[in-house]
């Protein structure tokens, strides 16, 4: 009898926690942005460095970090910066390179739980990079501000730490190890979007005709005027635009 | 060093860089019911991050041999399931072996 009502209370007490386990909490958030972090290090350690080779001062390369956080958007913007460009010319550049966030953007509210606030929204927004934006993805549940705000704040943190030291520290790597670092922000694209890739046709053919029309648009003649931005806008739009006419997604999202 | 200058195109840089961010998760309330915009905005992320690599990779050390070794071992790790950090790093690592071997073999 004893050991009854206790079992009943036990489930009386289940049934009133106002949700199922989370399982998307701040802390897998923060815990599964510390890859990308790390990953962010090494990029933004080269940005820093190319801002203290231009003799601007470590809190300009610091406040572009903390204020933009983006890899080709804020290369290409400071580099404009250093040639005394036209305000209308950095407008335009930053903005062309960032058009893909409005694609990820718009992905992501289909993503996100719809009892996240207008406010969540505003402030969350700023953290969507590539990466945090494919990572988000990759989760089977709706996305919601405490996971997010987790997976943000790591990779935020390392791109600032990256910036400073690189700033800071110009010299103190050995050119050979800098150069390597180049590589490490596509070694991250890679992957991400190699393991689907393996298990799915649709999307590996998406990842095929994307890279064709990049490499067109870099190699062919004429084709290579335009700028990196719009490319990248219409390898996405093309590709994922085929692939869904083809392979349209199964009600379960396989 | 004209700060005022530099400090108004970085105000630029972050307002351009903010909107396309924010902008659509802020006004678009609505599940889209649509199966092909569906399956379309599940195939970006990968369409972006592709375009974003390749070719740009192959340039990313300034050295082809070196880079096209980078790729191969990232490709390799990545297709084995390693992690973002692995991955990342077995590249750099690779191209900076790669670049002592080319250095040692032709003695510059």
């Amino acid at each position: 009898m004893n050991r009854k009502n206790k079992k009943n209370r036990l489930e009386k007490a289940y049934e009133k926690m106002p949700h199922r386990p989370l399982t998307l909490t701040f802390r897998k958030g923060l815990r599964d942005g510390i890859p990308i972090c790390l990953g962010y290090l090494s990029v933004s350690f080269t940005f820093g460095m190319m801002v203290a080779e231009n003799d601007l001062p470590a809190w300009i390369a610091m406040m572009i970090s903390m204020t933009n956080l983006t890899s080709a958007g804020q290369f290409a913007g400071t580099e404009l910066i250093i040639q005394g460009a036209m305000y209308v010319e950095v407008a335009i550049t930053t903005f062309v390179i960032n058009i893909r966030y409005m694609l990820m953007s718009l992905s992501l509210s289909q993503k996100v739980d719809e009892r996240m606030t207008n406010l969540q929204r505003l402030v969350l927004s700023f953290g969507i990079t590539d990466e945090v934006f494919a990572v988000a993805m990759q989760q089977k549940e709706a996305m919601n501000s405490r996971y997010m705000s987790g997976l943000i704040l790591t990779p935020y943190l390392g791109w600032a730490l990256g910036t400073l030291l690189g700033a800071t520290a110009t010299g103190f790597l050995p050119l050979s190890v800098r150069t390597a670092l180049g590589i490490a922000i596509y070694g991250m694209f890679l992957a991400i979007i190699v393991p689907p890739a393996r298990h799915s046709k649709p999307i590996l053919l998406v990842i095929g005709i994307s890279v064709a029309i990049s490499c067109c648009f870099t190699w062919i003649p004429f084709l290579n005027q335009l700028s990196s931005g719009w490319v990248i806008i219409i390898c996405a739009v093309a590709a994922s635009a085929f692939a869904a006419w083809k392979f349209p997604m199964k009600e379960d999202g396989s | 060093m004209n700060y005022t200058r530099i400090l108004i195109c970085i105000l630029i840089m972050a307002l351009v860089t903010y909107l396309p961010r924010m902008l659509p998760l802020a006004i678009f309330r609505r599940k889209i019911g649509n199966q092909f915009i569906k399956s379309f905005l599940a195939y970006v992320p990968y369409a972006v991050l592709a375009a974003m690599t390749f070719p740009e990779i192959l340039y990313s050390t300034g050295n082809l041999i070196s880079a096209l070794a980078g790729l191969v071992v990232a490709v390799l790790l990545a297709f084995f399931n390693r992690g973002l950090l692995v991955v990342a790093l077995g590249a750099s690592g690779t191209v900076f072996l790669t670049e002592q071997l080319i250095h040692w073999v032709t003695g510059t």
